[in-house]
């Protein structure tokens, strides 16, 4: 009863802090919090889709920062076409309105992630990792090699798209848009987890041969997993090219999608928050951590190779047992 | 006479230079419990993978119920009712008991694209899968992980779960392995009254339990059937004697 009680509780309390995070952060003079927090969400959307596959599916995707520069470039594509007033291709006009520029951006990453998917989900373990990896550097030097999209120096998105009745130049309205679709983002993965769909994937990362046992033609639910996993990334990758206002192909290179797979490492594989808490985690640890030293990545790197160790299911089940314990 | 519910007609297994199942010809009537002995690496388990379509034969035929069934994937196989467990319990170790039945309760009701509600919430899913556990006399472990179970009571959910699937046959590997006397003779008795429902091919070690279930039995060696009859004909069987019994003069 307590602990059924205990969740709710904690989520309206993170909702309400991040609800007042930007108010707070001007009052205190922090005004960057406020941007470092929309970058957290962002990331944090990101992360929770590849941990549903890699996490609740055990399908260890290496790639899955393709599908993140998918959603970037759509928009940003979309962006150039408009302010250029020249129609892509032809006949498809830009846009600069939001409201179409995430859906676009969602679609084609799941065409994407499709494509991807149907190919490599035909091997496992470290196969699929590796083919992953190659599809995703393909497309980056794909996007690399496209001049017309500002190849290796990325596209200059010159203002986030717009969204009727906000002012989306705004610092605090893009943190909020942010938040709105993280929120609604969480609740729909909560749903999936826990659905026939999600207690089948949760069980194809068990034991695929007992779900093949009771009867589960398991490759067509890995592929929906692992379309709907690159849809979500695609999203985060939408919001992203928005709040820097730049899209380039180091959104899709390799590093990237290492980057989203130590947030969901650090925060706690197969958890549905976790990825949130190791984007967050990630995130500030960068920024302090970069603040001191150029070489960041060893101190983050330190950090890793302790939760990996020690921690025993990231930082949420740390927390998690530090409650418990004093509860 | 009634059509045979599975049908295998010269099944042939090569591991490169190994036959595994050599030329095997066998059959499962209706209601009948056929058990499968041999000594180790007679190709027992090799046999039911090949049934279940785990692996696949070089050459051969088998039917389900009159229908051939080579082609199909074992997702398929599995939906036209034929249903396995495996000798080293292979289960979903996260999940609790009932979890392990209800999967595969909502497997057999058709596709799982259902994306909004809640799979343990729904109430005729769990009652569904209680109804496998009691058969199996588990009900009062259902909430419990499979992780925290007894190697006897994953024998039990195995077959649990193997019957959630609604099987025609039910092929079983080992089911009394690493069981003590206890054990065996509860899940012997499972398994006699389980027979009214469903024909069984069973493979198994303990000769205590095969003489006490099968109607008929096979003898494998070596990949090869050297014998198919009754109990009383395989025990005084020579060459089953020779092969697998032992030359002694006591039967196991």
């Amino acid at each position: 009863m307590e602990k059924s009680l205990k969740r709710p509780a904690l989520l309206a309390a993170l909702l309400i802090a991040l609800i007042a995070l930007p108010t707070v952060a001007d009052a205190a003079g922090f005004a960057a919090l406020t941007s470092l927090a929309t970058r957290v969400l962002i990331y944090g959307i990101a992360a929770a889709s590849l941990n549903f596959v890699l996490g609740y599916g055990g399908m260890v995707s290496f790639g899955h920062a393709a599908f993140f520069g998918i959603g970037g470039y759509t928009v940003g594509i979309l962006y150039q076409h408009y302010s250029l007033g020249e129609p892509l291709f032809g006949f498809i006009p830009g846009t600069n309105q939001m409201l179409i520029t995430l859906p676009v951006a969602v679609v084609l990453s799941g065409i994407m992630a499709a494509i991807i998917g149907a190919l490599s989900l035909r091997t496992g373990g470290v196969q699929f990792i590796m083919i992953t990896l190659a599809f995703a550097q393909m497309l980056f030097f794909l996007f690399v090699s496209l001049k017309t999209y500002g190849g290796d120096d990325g596209l200059i998105i010159r203002r986030a798209n717009e969204l009727p009745w906000l002012n989306m130049r705004d610092k605090h309205t893009v943190y909020y848009v942010c938040l709105a679709i993280a929120v609604l983002f969480f609740a729909v993965l909560w749903r999936l987890v826990n659905s026939r769909f999600g207690n089948v994937i949760v069980g194809l990362r068990q034991s695929e041969k007992r779900m093949a046992a009771i009867g589960l033609p398991a490759y067509r639910y890995k592929l929906v997993a692992f379309i709907i996993s690159g849809m979500g990334c695609g999203l985060a990758g939408a919001l992203m090219a928005n709040f820097l206002r730049f899209a380039s192909p180091d959104m899709m290179h390799w590093t990237k999608s290492g980057e989203l797979m130590i947030m969901v490492i650090l925060g706690g594989v197969g958890t549905l928050f976790g990825p949130l808490i190791g984007a967050a985690v990630f995130i500030v640890l960068e920024s302090v951590l970069a603040s001191w030293t150029e070489n960041w990545q060893l101190g983050l790197g330190l950090i890793l190779l302790f939760v990996v160790l020690y921690t025993q299911g990231g930082v949420q089940a740390l927390g998690a047992r530090l409650v418990g314990r004093s509860a | 006479m009634s059509t045979p519910i599975l049908n295998v007609r010269g099944l042939v297994k090569r591991f490169g230079g190994l036959l595994a199942t050599d030329h095997v010809d066998l059959t499962v009537k209706p209601g009948e419990i056929h058990a499968l002995i041999g000594p180790n690496g007679a190709g027992k388990t090799t046999l039911i993978s090949q049934l279940m379509g785990e692996l696949k034969p070089n050459e051969g035929t088998i039917e389900l119920a009159g229908k051939p069934v080579d082609d199909l994937s074992t997702a398929k196989r599995v939906s036209l009712g034929l249903a396995r467990t495996f000798q080293i319990t292979c289960l979903l170790p996260d999940y609790t008991v009932l979890d392990n039945v209800a999967i595969a309760v909502q497997v057999r009701q058709g596709h799982s694209f259902r994306f909004w509600g809640n799979a343990r919430s729904e109430a005729a899913l769990r009652e569904e899968a209680r109804k496998y556990l009691h058969t199996v006399g588990m009900e009062r472990r259902a909430d419990e992980l499979v992780a925290n179970l007894s190697h006897g009571e994953q024998k039990q959910l195995e077959l649990a779960v193997a019957l959630a699937t609604e099987p025609k046959l039910l092929l079983l590997d080992e089911p009394m392995a690493g069981l003590g006397h206890a054990e065996s003779q509860q899940m012997i008795g499972i398994l006699r009254n389980l027979k009214k429902q469903v024909s069984m091919l069973l493979v198994e070690h303990d000769m205590d339990a095969v003489f006490a279930l099968a109607d008929r039995i096979s003898v494998l060696v070596y990949g090869r059937i050297i014998a198919t009859g009754s109990v009383e004909e395989i025990r005084d069987n020579p060459e089953v004697r020779t092969a697998y019994l032992g030359e002694g003069e006591e039967v196991c």
